[in-house]
């Protein structure tokens, strides 16, 4: 038993000490000169733009389902004008920053990491770095960058259009002004809801990026190794976002709430 | 005797050659594992050689250019290109000696979300650091033209064919004018006509830009059409070299093989 647990703990170790010397090279190649901006902001446009439909239609119903789901609850204890509030807080403390970094991760992580795997698989990034040129500076930095920035602007979306959601559940039901609403929703929300929520999906937005580009730039050379490194990179992503959010949680609790 | 047999001495063709040796490896050594691919290469290179390495799949060919250009680190004996220690090189003196050395992929290696304009302008503005648009433009229209493929410029990689492919990647690995050329297989895949044009485009290109080459390859026409000196593999060490035709003469069963 414990000769079989050696070689796992070994090349947990060794994809462990891989991913600080990835983390090390971004880090060395985000600071040195030469940064690709027209690569930076094509990134963003194919992070952000493109994945505006999924989260804003995904959020929004969120928001509405929130809405309708909470509404009985809160009448039983009379106490249905606290619904705004509820949803405001609930979508940009939690919801909003965890469903947006989910969707971000299922949908930007694994395209990164079968994009850069597939270039490894047909060696253009072999022929990248032969060539002189510098591919993680090209490839991984600004796809790490463009996700670090895109995935709170995203988020910011996605809280707005859930709020909207609700307001519309709330008016399937009920006829509430959409000024009253609003007042009621970002009256009820602080400094402390929004920096917390904010601080964590800039790390979300890293981690997505991070974890495709590791992924996909160190998967192996045959076309299996395409889909494993996108379904990886999923999985880890997903499994990282969770544990950063206890973290922040944890400590904004500690910080803010209490 | 049986040693001078293996290594064909005459060397005909390569002897001509004069020049400073560019190349140096000496007792190199590359292992995977358990697997000794590489157990004891020795070759030297000069200026202006057009050297041909043929052997059977996984004798170590690949791994022989891939140390030359310092993808791999050899495990053991000497490796100098231009006088440099290629494995003890920091990361900007390999940096700079890789603008000397083109390496043509397999497949091409051409990055397919760019078009072949720009697959060419990616070395001129990234390694290069060229500014000017007008001397980019004009350079790779020159080495389009070169590669016959002028009117393929604004197509996308997955637009075009096989042999299309490996001359715009012959042609992103020579608009930086490298010193040397390694070739992987540059006509594996390709029907025989195009194959020959290949071999004849890559002869036309060394006399244009007066590189030194490493041609992989297991196409003999290739090999005979390229090759100023071939060196034949067995087993992760070199067992013949000479020139073509005086390999195909060689009395050793195995060399004989490659001809036959």
């Amino acid at each position: 038993m414990a000769e079989q647990a050696i070689p796992g703990w070994k090349r947990w170790l060794e994809g462990s000490g891989d991913q600080v010397i990835f983390l090390t090279r971004f880090f060395r190649n985000v600071f040195r000169g030469g940064f690709e901006w027209s690569e930076f902001v094509r990134q963003c446009y194919e992070i952000g733009y493109k994945s505006f439909m999924l989260v804003g239609t995904t959020a929004f119903i969120m928001g509405l389902v929130l809405a309708l789901q909470l509404r009985p609850t809160l009448v039983d204890f009379g106490a249905l004008s606290m619904l705004p509030k509820t949803l405001a807080v609930s979508i940009v403390r939690e919801i909003g920053p965890v469903i947006t970094a989910i969707i971000c991760a299922g949908k930007i992580s694994s395209g990164i990491g079968a994009e850069l795997g597939s270039m490894k698989v047909t060696e253009q990034i072999d022929a990248m770095e032969v060539s002189g040129a510098n591919p993680v500076q090209y490839l991984v930095v600004t796809r790490i960058l463009a996700t670090t920035f895109m995935v709170p602007l995203l988020t910011l979306l996605g809280d707005v259009l859930g709020l909207i959601g609700g307001f519309l559940a709330i008016n399937i039901t009920s006829n509430v002004s959409a000024l009253l609403y609003f007042n009621k929703c970002i009256g009820s929300l602080d400094f402390t809801d929004f920096l917390p929520a904010f601080i964590k999906t800039i790390f979300f937005g890293f981690i997505i990026g991070f974890v495709g580009c590791y992924k996909g730039y160190n998967s192996n050379r045959g076309t299996e190794s395409v889909g494993l490194a996108a379904n990886s990179a999923v999985v880890t992503a997903s499994l990282w976002i969770f544990v950063v959010d206890a973290i922040v949680v944890q400590i904004s609790s500690i910080l803010f709430y209490h | 005797m049986e040693e001078a047999d293996k290594h064909t001495a005459t060397k005909s063709k390569s002897s001509s050659v004069k020049g400073e040796t560019v190349i140096h490896i000496k007792g190199l050594k590359k292992s995977f594992g358990s697997n000794d691919v590489l157990k004891n290469i020795n070759l030297d290179i000069k200026r202006g050689e057009n050297v041909v390495i043929l052997g059977k799949s996984g004798t170590g060919k690949s791994v022989t250019i891939q140390c030359i250009v310092g993808m791999l680190a050899p495990d053991g004996g000497e490796l100098t290109v231009f006088g440099e220690d290629v494995a003890n090189l920091k990361e900007k003196d390999l940096k700079e000696l890789r603008m000397k050395i083109g390496f043509l992929f397999q497949g091409g290696a051409l990055y397919d979300s760019m078009t072949v304009r720009e697959n060419l302008e990616f070395p001129l503005t990234r390694v290069l650091r060229l500014k000017d648009q007008a001397e980019i433009d004009q350079r790779v229209e020159e080495v389009l033209d070169g590669v016959g493929l002028l009117d393929a410029i604004d197509k996308m990689p997955s637009d075009l064919s096989g042999g299309m492919r490996k001359r715009v990647g012959l042609a992103r690995t020579l608009i930086v004018k490298p010193e040397i050329m390694l070739y992987d297989e540059p006509t594996t895949g390709l029907d025989p006509i195009t194959s020959r044009e290949i071999s004849e485009l890559i002869l036309q290109m060394q006399k244009k830009y007066k590189t030194t080459s490493i041609i992989i390859t297991h196409d003999m026409e290739c090999a005979n059409i390229t090759s100023d000196r071939v060196v034949i593999m067995k087993d992760g060490e070199y067992v013949a070299e000479g020139s073509f035709d005086e390999l195909k003469k060689s009395k050793e069963q195995f060399v004989r093989s490659f001809f036959n």
